[in-house]
Formats: C-alpha cells, sequence, structure tokens
C-alpha cells in the first residue's frame, strides 16, 4: 500500500539484506512489545483490572452510554457537517464573485474564522444561549454552532480552491456558448469542483467527529462524556481507552470511505481530483495526508 | 468600551495567558517535529515492521480526539497514576501543563509525520535513484537526499500543522487553568455583561498568533521551493 512512494528510497534488499531487515524487525518488535509491556504493567492499577473491562460487557453499559453517547456526537456531527456544507458554498461563491461587495466581506469572515480555535467558538454560543436562558439547549447548539462556522470556513475554501483548480477552458467554453458568469458557475464550475472536493468533504467529517468530543468541555452528553460519566468511580484510564477506541472506529471507517471514494472518482473521471493535501487547511489538518491510499 | 477591555485584559491576566498559550506552543511544537520526523523516517524505513509500527502510530493517534489525548496524559498518566515531569514540590498548575505540551507533542506529531511523508512525494524519483547509485545507504539516501528536500516541500502543511497546534491548545483548558481558553471561561463566569467583548478579546489575540505565523510560512515554502 505504500510500496509505490517508498520502494524508490532502497534497492530491493538481497539475501543478506533480508537478513538484516528481519532482525532489525524482530528487534523492533521486541522493544515496543517490551516498551508496552512495561508501560502497562506501571499503569498495572489502572489498566490490568478486570472489573474495569468487564464493565464494557455488560449490556446496560451499551444501553445507557455508548449508544445514546454516540447518537449525540453523530447528531451533532451531522447537523453541523450539513450546516457547514450550506455556509461553506454560500461563501465560497461570494469570495469567488466578481463583485468586491461580495468577496471582500467573505474573506474577512472565512479567515477570522479559520483563525479562531473551535472551542472559543463553542464557548462563546455556549455562554449566548446560557445567557438567552435557554441552558438546556446550550451545549447542542454551542457544540453545532462551533463546528459549522469552522468547519464552513474550511469548506469554503475548498470551494473556491476546487473552482480555481479547474483547467481555465471550463469557463472559457463556458463564455464561448455565451452563458453568463453565475451560469458558469452553477452549470460547469461548481458541479466539477464538488465532485473533486467530496473525498476532502468526507475527511473533513472526521475533522467534526473528532472535534465533537469538545463538547465535553461545555457539559454535552457526547461519546466521551458519556463515557467517562460510566467511568466516574475509577477505571478513568480505561474508559479513556475505551472511548479511544470507539472514536477510532468511528473515524477510521470514514478515512477508509473518504479513500475508496477518491478511487472511484479518479478511475472514473479524467480529471485530477483535488483535496487532500492539495488544499491548506487548517485546523486539524488531518486533510494534510492522503487517507493512506 | 475600551476601558472595558483594559480592565478585562488586567483583571484576568489575559497578557500571562496569552504567554503560556504561546509557551505550550512553542514546546508541543518542537516535541511533535521530533516525535513526527522519527515516525516519519519509520514509514520509510526499508523494515515491515518498522513500517507497520509507524504506520499504527499515526491511524490510532491520527483518528482519536485531542480531547482523549489530553486526558489520558493529564488525568491519567499524571492525577491518576501521579506521575509527574517536573521536579516534585512543583505547583500542580505546572505538572498539568507539562503533560498538556506531551499530549499536544504526540498528537501533532502524526501531521508532522504526515506532512514530511508529502513533502517526501514530491522529491523526484530520480534523486533518490541517483542516491543509490553512488552508493549511500538508506539512512544516508534519506539524510542527505531525501530529507533536505522533503522538508522544504512540506513546509506548508508543516505551518498548517503549527496553526492547529497553536489553536489547539486552548483544549488544554480543561487541564490546566492558565492559558487562554481557561482565561475566558474566567472571563465569562465573571463578567457575562461583556461577553462579546470577550470574545472578540480571544478571538483576536488567536487571530494575531495564527495569520502572521501562516502568511510566514505560505512566504517560506515559495521561497525555499525546490524549483525543477
Amino acid at each position: 500500500m505504500m510500496s509505490d512512494t517508498t520502494s524508490v528510497i532502497f534497492d530491493a534488499p538481497g539475501p543478506r539484506g533480508r537478513l538484516v531487515g528481519r532482525v532489525v524487525g524482530a528487534l523492533g518488535l521486541v522493544v515496543v512489545i517490551g516498551l508496552g509491556a512495561m508501560f502497562v504493567w506501571a499503569l498495572r492499577d489502572q489498566v490490568l483490572n478486570w472489573d474495569f473491562w468487564a464493565r464494557i460487557l455488560e449490556p446496560t453499559t451499551w444501553v445507557d452510554y455508548v449508544i445514546p453517547g454516540a447518537l449525540n456526537t453523530l447528531k451533532a456531527a451531522l447537523l453541523a457537517v450539513v450546516f457547514a456544507g450550506v455556509f461553506g458554498l454560500i461563501f465560497g461563491v461570494m469570495r469567488l464573485s466578481h463583485l468586491k461587495v461580495f468577496s471582500i466581506p467573505a474573506g474577512i469572515i472565512v479567515e477570522f474564522f479559520r483563525a479562531v480555535p473551535v472551542l472559543i467558538l463553542m464557548l462563546f454560543f455556549n455562554a449566548i444561549f446560557v445567557a438567552a436562558s435557554l441552558g438546556d439547549i446550550a451545549p447542542f447548539w454551542g457544540v453545532v454552532l462551533g463546528l459549522t462556522l469552522y468547519n464552513g470556513s474550511v469548506i469554503a475554501e475548498l470551494v473556491r480552491s476546487g473552482v480555481h483548480s479547474l483547467p481555465k477552458g471550463q469557463s472559457e467554453g463556458g463564455q464561448a456558448v455565451g452563458l453568463t458568469r453565475s451560469q458558469i458557475l452553477t452549470a460547469i464550475l461548481l458541479p466539477q469542483a464538488i465532485t473533486a472536493m467530496l473525498p476532502s468533504l468526507l475527511s473533513q467529517f472526521v475533522v467534526v467527529i473528532k472535534d465533537t468530543a469538545l463538547g465535553y468541555i461545555i457539559n454535552y452528553p457526547d461519546l466521551l462524556r458519556m463515557i467517562q460519566t460510566l467511568y466516574s468511580s475509577g477505571g478513568t484510564m480505561v474508559g479513556l481507552i475505551f472511548a479511544a477506541a470507539c472514536y477510532i472506529v468511528i473515524n477510521y471507517t470514514m478515512t477508509l470511505f473518504a479513500s475508496w471514494v477518491e478511487r472511484r472518482l479518479r478511475s472514473r473521471r479524467a480529471g485530477k481530483s483535488v483535496g487532500t493535501g492539495m488544499v491548506p487547511v487548517a485546523g486539524t489538518a488531518n486533510t494534510n495526508g492522503r487517507p493512506d491510499a | 468600551m475600551l476601558n472595558d477591555l483594559l480592565g478585562l485584559v488586567k483583571d484576568f491576566n489575559v497578557l500571562q495567558a496569552l504567554g503560556f498559550t504561546v509557551l505550550l506552543t512553542v514546546v508541543g511544537s518542537i516535541g511533535a517535529f521530533i516525535i513526527g520526523t522519527l515516525i516519519a523516517v519509520l514509514r520509510l524505513s526499508p523494515v515491515t515492521a518498522l513500517r507497520f509500527f509507524g504506520t499504527a502510530y499515526v491511524n490510532l493517534i491520527r483518528n482519536t480526539p485531542l480531547t482523549i489525548v489530553a486526558f489520558f496524559c493529564v488525568s491519567g498518566l499524571f492525577l491518576a497514576m501521579n506521575w509527574t515531569l517536573l521536579p516534585q514540590g512543583t505547583d500542580i498548575k505546572y505538572q498539568g501543563l507539562a503533560w498538556g505540551c506531551v499530549a499536544l507533542a504526540v498528537y501533532h506529531a502524526t501531521f508532522v509525520a504526515e506532512a514530511i511523508r508529502s513533502g517526501v512525494n514530491t522529491v523526484p524519483l530520480g534523486q533518490a535513484e541517483a542516491a543509490r547509485a553512488i552508493g549511500l545507504p538508506f539512512l544516508g539516501t534519506i539524510r542527505e537526499v531525501i530529507l533536505p528536500q522533503a522538508m522544504r516541500g512540506a513546509i506548508a502543511p508543516l505551518g498548517n500543522t503549527l496553526i492547529a497546534l497553536t489553536k489547539n491548545t486552548t483544549v488544554l483548558s480543561t487541564v490546566s487553568s492558565l492559558e487562554l481558553s481557561a482565561a475566558m471561561k474566567n472571563m465569562i463566569e465573571d463578567r457575562p455583561d461583556l461577553l462579546a467583548l470577550v470574545f472578540l478579546l480571544i478571538a483576536l489575540l488567536f487571530v494575531i498568533l495564527t495569520l502572521p505565523v501562516g502568511s510566514f510560512f505560505t512566504h517560506l515554502s515559495k521561497k525555499l521551493v525546490v524549483s525543477r
């Protein structure tokens, strides 16, 4: 899976090289396992306690904590992604506009929300809802609005760079058949740009799911908080490992799905897909590396 | 308005909080750079087991929320296990901060590794082939030929990672009461009447922290790009 990038750096190893490789590999494995075992042993009070692990197997754990928590996480993430998509499309198109009254304010807003940490946005919106004495829904909307503004700005940048990455002939062709600027944008450029953006959008969804865990800090009952509640009477570290495993499963599945979509798009179209890696995305920088394709 | 602003800055030690945010960023990014480079080299190495270890590290840590990594370090390793990084007797706040730096470094190392790997992808095949042709071994190829060029190609994503790290220091507000988002929490609690001003103040400080870094790295990546 990585041979295409790595095999050029070293020769295909000969018999001696393979032997050295195996020895180094075995040594490395021993060191890693040894360090891991030392680590686990040092943490034995916390980690090597079957009672803590047994809790994962109980049905009530899943029914009362994990599934509601995961649903809360996914609910906030999905809503945020939909809102962010709308926000990103509107502001991305505004930034592409030739009218400065649209492009300049849109540029300022997008750059501002990309520079402000998501948690700061969440704290702010949470406090606004609390001040409006809507304390019940404050954490949820704090999470959703914070994620929407940040990720919407990232998507606006994706839209802009997606349109810019299209060959010039596309818009020239539109002009040649007499379309107006907005017709060119909506009928020719955006559909192609959005298809090309799909993989990056999906990996942005992974970023959103991860960032919902920030909702913990403003008391949103997401997956992390539910699992923490479950382990509030001890076994903190087992709880954290369990929570991490849940997030890894969810996110790794999404990442695999994103790279599957990307492969499909690549094989279907002649044009190259923009996205993971080519678009500067501030924030979690998850889109920097192509999800292990 | 201006008086309110100055009052906030003075009453809540905003400048000190800003200093701690910068400190976390600097220490965290140095750690992330060192671990990330190591992981990137592991992922490029000819030994399958090392490659597997590098890939596993990246995939596991990258898909875990930073909040969990921070809790693992601070409430797990520090508070539950009572492992300390700074000498005994140091204020608990600073101990938590030190573990916070570890969490930042461990988490962002994956993005550094991915950035360097994407930088390696910009180095043409011929470079590695030429290095092998003159008889350089693997580490020589990496150190003398690949990494210097890859680092130049990786500057833009590395800059993005640094900006992300600066912003992610806010996640540590749960575990240390010293940096900007913790200051913001205190301000919201004590002065709810100035909510909008508090938000603008903190947001502006982050804009001031991140925008110059962004344009500096863009400038650097254009200046140092390997012309081919």
